[in-house]
């Protein structure tokens, strides 16, 4: 022990001397750590709460049972069902606006909620009487009181004019809901005595006849999980997309630990020479280094960690806005994390920089005690060492192709993208020495040549970072070009889909016949299309059947992606159905298959007709003609229109409507709000991408910094006998920008191409995979010039200070490297 | 051979060893033996290439014979493990090279204590002793790149002295040293060894400064002929 | 039955509403929640069949059954059947989820052996739970007690009962063999020295025949059976800290009740009813009745009477008790021991224990 402890502290003393060295070390460890676990945080964070919401209706096992045709139902169906021994609580799930804002309203029945479930919304002493007694609580966690711009026993006023009850906040209480008691519920969204859902949690009495017998096809027994499996279903892909970009720029961050380990290796060869000499084992050593590095690992991990908790809570409320608009999941706003995420944390950084100094661990315990501490022959290593690289690039690049051909799923598509990158990444290297060798080749001029031979004598020491910049460039491209592809293909969907000027929604219990009667007599009205929509399973997956009137409009611009001859009018004669790209894609549709739909009397066939995308809807979508869904489904009450009017007329129009019909609409909106609101949901999505795009990009410029801080006093030694035959220090300098900008130049003129092959692949394979559409391909040369703008900025920012401190070096300083060589 | 009421510290006994080069297999070592006996002291001395070095490194355990036994306190050395070997080096020998001798990112005092922290048995009185019959008693807070070369090497000794070793192997101690350095090193490395009763043994080229040691050998054709 | 369901039922359904409530701090400030509640007063009629139905104006009220059966075999067996309701504000009652009652149900069903009970909650307004009383109904879920579909207007005559759990379920039914029995003064039955007081009244001459279904084994059986029906708005004093209460049927036709409430700082109040073969009720004076516990037992991590001895002076009445089944804890969210009982001594019979608070 005493030994390990010597060793382990002459080891360490080597840091004090090489600070900068310990800082990219540092650094690195600390950033890796930190953008793994920052998006670990996220992931953690959106899925707890999706467990919290989920766990209202369902901890512990608890059961639900909803309306069979979606909706409410009479609450008599409660009583009846609980009268038959099934032990029920009754639950009214709506909407309801505050400033303008939606918020999901429960309404729960705390008597005869299953207990586990009751703990969430009501908990404390007092708080059931409270709860019950008029005006009643009602329950939401603190950041939903934020949220509301409100404070604790404050009655909220909704849009529409009636009041909630005084809010009481609750940390457990159920993300992004307002909870109240039923009775509550029913008068604020105007559905009396109606209910939502039925959940419980103890089975029915053994003498209690079956839920057909009670309430005959009404109700719905729901599987187990499923609303939670939806849920996560739906969002995994996000999630998957994130812990993507998360692993990614983690590996960047390790690059730099490998690179700063390697040197650091290398400068104390000598040191581990004498100490094996004078009698430290190779054992000891090897415990003392890897004590050293697990305590490196433990500092810099808890810096990390750290840093990825903030990294968490800023980007936080894009991903909570985004998650809520794609899939309307609700995340709460405040980061809690459990204890195994600080644990996972440090466990990443420990095994990564394990992983990531295992090389150098393994040479010192082979190291012959005798091995000449003298630098390895540049040449030589460096061939072994392009081989060797060389090789594994081969291999991950075979690897992308196995992936390719026969990989599926969306694992697969981004085991491809790893291999790809990885494989490009390390094949790095032997790209460059072969653009230099070409160069070193056509050069007569004797700096010129040194000049190339001296690239190349870099590149075993830069080619780190050079791959970590080839990474973070390739992921720029090609995450920009998806990002750019996708928004110039939403727009334009946007701009075709929406032609309709006003969009409206109807209350559960409104009028609808009243509405359009009134609607017809409006001389500005020139189409009225409604809307109606029921909600099914296909396949296990839910999907909307929306009823269309085949108008012109849509004729004209409802876009599709392919159709028959005549669509439309398949659609009007009640045989045809358009498909959105993701259920053709789940169920396996083309053009004129059939189809089986579940209908309220038997399954009715239908014929697809077209194929319409259908981008950011994690739902399938089969459209049909609202008349023929009204045969089908005859309860199925109208969900909304759109109206042709004049834009001129729309402001007017939409007065008229909410002062006629007032709360019977639930929702008005002209065009130019919908679109606006739909880019919102679009750039939030993509602002935490972005972000994670930026960060590692940053890391590379840090990698970099890091290498030719490093590498300086080498350097000097390199520089200083080019010197002394008489190139002045300013025009070494320059020579030494030019060469960091020429190996940016070379690395992001390789970043390019598989930066695209990288877009390829999120537009062609992940996002068909994630998502279940595709995306059109686009190439925005702008951005590719940015890009390598982008490259040479970071490289010449990274490489400006060591430069400088080149040009202020004294001649004493450079004429002492030949007085003590190292 | 001085000293017949001696016992006998280190025996080699025909040590052979060969390296593997571009040109085929080249026997360094074809059957070395040599006795040292305890306190004594040896000078070491061939022409460059004669296998000096490897002798020195594989009484050290640096390195593996190919034949042949060496003896230290009737240890066998060379079926020692490589932790036995470690140990031995800590505590029964000591070894200072022409160059690489220091750790460069500590002090000369956390220099000087290192080996002796490392077996287990710092002395400090020791230590302050073996510091002041050096001269080293201005450098103590310094490192190893502000001293100049005669006082590294001094430093070195004094490292390799203070776990009270029973065998200093040194391989051309004084080779990056000016005459009149190494002849000052020289002089007082054989006192301040001689006053601990530790056995010399020093590879040297240069006859002058083997002439300062009680015996005197050389390796030639990979055997020992006493001078 | 006494004033323990009062305590009971407040803690039980709306403990939360009592911030302070817990047995050992007693239940100071209880009387200003009275305020607005009707008054149980001295005097007042009971009127049937308006009084088997519930009293809105009143804080709480409970319709109360327990039964002592034998199968062909023997071998001894109790039910119990209770719905309480409990009101949290006073006033007319409310429509739909205003409404301002909570009920609660407990059954069970004890034999030598077992003890199996269940309890379900419920509120008012909706038609979950509640009591009509012509003709008679009281329910909640799926547990009935109700004057029998075969017999209109027979009131309290003829009855059936059933309910269920998770491990047993049964259906009896219920012929009244004597008249309805008024406890204290006409009905006005007294519950502290300070004045306290509930209305209530028994059914306690009932024979009752049916089916008992323990672990999916049927049972047969027959035996006799107790109703009680008590309404008040009146809460306990702060130091009452629990109840010892015994209906008993003897072999001779006679009934009584008896309780006493246990009161730290003086030495409790105790009433009862000495009821004749022909259903003449007698109260019994405070001093002319004695319990005492002979033995205790561990249950639940309480310390509880086992065997008692009672002593009614008047009737010279000297017996000591035996549990069927000791083990006839009542873990409900909140918790009692309540099951059926023999004895033996000046006289015969069987009936039914409860004791709470400990």
């Amino acid at each position: 022990m005493t030994q390990a402890f010597w060793t382990f502290i002459a080891l360490v003393s080597h840091w004090r001397r090489h600070p900068v060295n310990f800082g990219a070390l540092f650094v690195g460890l600390a950033i890796a750590t930190a953008l793994w676990s920052g998006v670990q945080a996220l992931n953690e964070h959106a899925r707890a709460s999706y467990d919290r919401a989920a766990s209202i209706f369902g901890a512990g096992g608890a059961r639900s049972i909803v309306p069979t045709r979606g909706g409410s139902v009479s609450q008599d169906l409660f009583v009846k069902l609980r009268l038959a021994g099934w032990k029920v609580s009754p639950v009214l799930e709506g909407t309801v606006r505050i400033h303008g804002k939606r918020f999901r309203l429960i309404g729960i029945e705390p008597v005869t909620l299953p207990r586990e479930a009751g703990v969430a919304v009501v908990a404390g002493e007092g708080a059931l009487g409270a709860f019950l007694k008029p005006p009643g609580r009602m329950i939401v966690t603190p950041e939903t009181l934020r949220e509301l711009s409100a404070a604790e026993s404050v009655a909220i006023v909704i849009d529409g004019g009636k009041t909630l009850p005084p809010i009481e906040a609750l940390a457990a209480a159920l993300p992004g809901a307002l909870v109240v008691d039923i009775g509550v519920a029913q008068a604020v969204l105007n559905r009396p005595e109606q209910i939502s859902r039925l959940i419980f949690k103890e089975p029915p009495s053994a003498v209690a006849p079956p839920l057909a017998t009670v309430a005959g096809d009404a109700l719905r027994l729901v599987p187990p999980r499923e609303e939670e499996s939806d849920i996560r279903r739906l969002t995994e892909s996000f999630h998957l997309n994130l812990t993507a970009f998360g692993l990614l720029a983690c590996l960047v961050g390790f690059f730099i630990v490998h690179a700063a380990f390697g040197l650091a290796f290398e400068q104390r060869l000598a040191m581990v020479r004498t100490m094996r000499a004078v009698g430290v084992s190779a054992r000891t050593l090897i415990v003392a280094m890897l004590g050293e590095l697990a305590l490196l690992a433990l500092v810099a991990g808890s810096a990390g960690v750290g840093a990825g908790y903030l990294l968490a809570a800023a980007l936080l409320p894009d991903m909570a806005a985004s998650l809520d608009g794609l899939y309307g999941a609700r995340v709460a706003g405040q980061l809690a994390l459990d204890p195994m995420w600080w644990i996972s944390g440090l466990g990443i950084a420990v095994i990564g920089s394990l992983v990531a100094a295992g090389g150098g661990l393994f040479k010192a315990f082979y190291l012959p005690v005798l091995m000449a501490a003298q630098p390895f022959a540049w040449r030589q290593v460096q061939q072994k060492f392009l081989w060797r690289r060389s090789v594994l690039g081969a291999l991950g690049i075979a690897a992308f192709l196995v992936a390719h051909f026969y990989g599926k799923g969306l694992y697969a598509a981004f085991g491809m993208i790893a291999g790809l990158l990885l494989g490009a990444a390390l094949l790095l290297p032997l790209l460059l020495d072969g653009v230099l060798r070409l160069g070193e080749k056509y050069a007569s001029q004797p700096l010129a040549q040194w000049f190339w031979a001296d690239c190349r004598q870099q590149l075993p020491g830069l080619s780190l970072a050079l791959m970590a910049l080839l990474l973070a460039l390739s992921t720029n491209v090609g995450v920009g070009a998806m990002v750019e592809g996708f928004r110039k293909t939403f727009t334009q969907w946007l701009d075709e889909r929406l032609v309709a000027e006003v969009y409206f929604e109807v209350a559960g219990n409104a009028e609808t016949q009243q509405i359009e009667a009134w609607l017809e007599k409006r001389p500005e009205v020139s189409a009225i299309l409604p809307m109606s929509k029921i909600k099914i399973r296909l396949g296990g997956w839910p999907v909307d059947i929306v009823g269309m009137k085949p108008h012109e409009t849509y004729r004209n611009h409802f876009p599709m992606l392919s159709e028959t001859g005549d669509a439309w009018g398949e659609l009007q004669r009640g045989e045809g159905a358009l498909v959105s790209e993701q259920l053709a894609r789940r169920l396996d549709l083309a053009l004129g298959s059939t189809l089986d739909v579940p209908a309220a009397d038997g399954q009715w066939r239908v014929r697809i007709a077209g194929i319409f995308p259908d981008y950011g809807n994690p739902k399938g979508q089969l459209r049909i003609d609202i008349d023929r869904l009204m045969r089908l489904w005859p309860e199925t009450p109208r969900m909304g229109y759109s109206l042709r009017t004049a834009p001129k007329a729309v402001p007017e129009l939409i007065d008229a409507l909410q002062t006629e019909f007032g709360q019977q609409i639930s929702q008005i909106s002209d065009q130019a709000a919908i679109k606006n609101l739909s880019m919102r949901i679009f750039e939030r999505t993509f602002a935490v991408t972005a972000a994670l795009n930026l960060l590692t990009l940053l890391v590379a410029g840090i990698a970099l910094l890091a290498n030719f801080l490093t590498l300086g006093n080498v350097r000097l030694a390199q520089l200083a006998p080019v010197w002394a035959v008489g190139v002045s220090r300013m025009r070494l300098a320059q020579l030494e920008f030019l060469r960091v900008l020429l190996l940016a130049a070379v690395t992001s003129a390789f970043a390019l191409p598989l930066g695209l092959a990288l877009a390829w692949q999120l537009v062609a394979v992940v996002n068909v995979q994630a998502f279940g559409w595709r995306l059109p391909f686009h190439v925005f040369p702008a951005q590719l010039g940015q890009t390598v703008a982008l490259a040479l900025l970071t490289a010449a920012a990274a490489a400006i200070w060591p430069i400088i401190r080149f040009v202020r070096i004294t001649p004493a300083a450079l004429a002492k490297v030949f007085a003590n060589e190292r | 051979m001085a000293g017949e009421t001696r016992a006998s510290l280190l025996r080699v006994a025909g040590l052979k060893k060969s390296f593997t080069t571009p040109q085929g297999r080249l026997a360094i070592l074809k059957g070395v033996d040599l006795e040292l006996d305890v306190g004594s002291s040896l000078a070491l001395m061939g022409e460059s290439g004669s296998g000096k070095s490897t002798l020195l490194h594989l009484i050290a355990g640096l390195d593996d014979a190919d034949e042949g036994e060496i003896f230290l306190d009737d240890v066998a050395v060379t079926r020692l493990p490589d932790f036995g070997r470690a140990a031995l080096r800590r505590e029964t020998l000591a070894v200072v090279f022409q160059q690489f001798n220091l750790i460069p990112s500590l002090t000369i005092r956390a220099n000087v204590a290192f080996q002796a922290r490392l077996a287990g048995r710092l002395d400090p009185v020791w230590r302050e002793e073996l510091v002041g019959r050096l001269g080293l008693e201005n450098l103590m807070e310094r490192y190893p790149e502000q001293l100049s070369g005669g006082q590294q090497q001094r430093v070195a000794i004094a490292r390799a002295l203070a776990p009270r070793p029973r065998l200093l192997l040194a391989d051309e101690p004084t080779g990056n040293l000016d005459e009149a350095t190494a002849d000052d090193f020289i002089k007082l490395t054989t006192e301040v060894v001689a006053a601990t009763g530790c056995a010399f043994l020093m590879i040297t080229h240069s006859k002058r400064l083997a002439a300062r040691l009680e015996r005197q050998v050389t390796l030639s054709s990979g055997v020992i002929k006493e001078l | 039955m006494s004033v323990r369901h009062i305590l009971f039922i407040l803690v039980a359904v709306l403990a939360p509403l009592i911030r302070t409530a817990s047995f050992a701090d007693g239940f100071a400030g209880l009387g200003d929640e009275a305020k607005g509640f009707a008054v149980v007063t001295a005097g007042t009629p009971i009127i049937f069949p308006r009084d088997f139905g519930a009293h809105p104006g009143f804080r709480t009220e409970w319709w109360y059954l327990t039964a002592n059966l034998e199968d062909s075999s023997g071998a001894s067996y109790g039910i119990q059947w209770t719905l309480f309701r409990q009101a949290s504000a006073p006033g007319k009652e409310r429509k739909g989820w205003a409404n301002q009652n909570v009920w609660m149900g407990h059954a069970a069903v004890t034999s030598g052996t077992e003890h199996l009970f269940a309890e379900t909650f419920a509120r008012g307004g909706v038609g979950q739970a509640g009591v009509t009383a012509e003709p008679f109904a009281a329910w909640i879920d799926d547990w009935r007690f109700a004057t029998r579909d075969d017999a209109p207007g027979a009131g309290l005559a003829r009855m059936t009962v059933s309910a269920n759990g998770a491990d047993f379920r049964y259906t009896l039914d219920l012929a009244a063999e004597g008249s309805i029995v008024l406890h204290g003064k006409d009905g006005f039955s007294l519950k502290s020295d300070d004045g306290r007081a509930s209305y209530y009244f028994s059914q306690p001459f009932f024979k009752v025949d049916g089916v008992l279904v323990i672990r999916g084994r049927e049972v047969k059986v027959s035996g006799l059976g107790w109703m009680d029906r008590e309404w008040s708005s009146q809460p306990l004093t702060a130091t009452e800290k629990g109840w010892d209460w015994f209906s008993l049927h003897f072999s001779n036709g006679e009934k009584l009740m008896v309780f006493r409430l246990r009161d730290e700082t003086t030495r409790g109040f105790s009433a009862g009813t000495w009821i004749g073969a022909d259903g003449t009720p007698q109260a019994l004076d405070r001093d002319d009745s004695v319990l005492k516990p002979l033995s205790e037992m561990t249950l639940a991590g309480r310390i509880l009477p086992g065997r008692w001895r009672l002593q009614v002076r008047s009737h010279g009445l000297d017996i000591e008790t035996t549990m069927v089944n000791p083990d006839s804890w009542m873990a409900t969210r909140f918790s009692y021991w309540e099951g059926p009982i023999g004895f033996r001594g000046t006289h015969q019979g069987k009936g039914y224990l409860e004791m709470t608070g400990y």
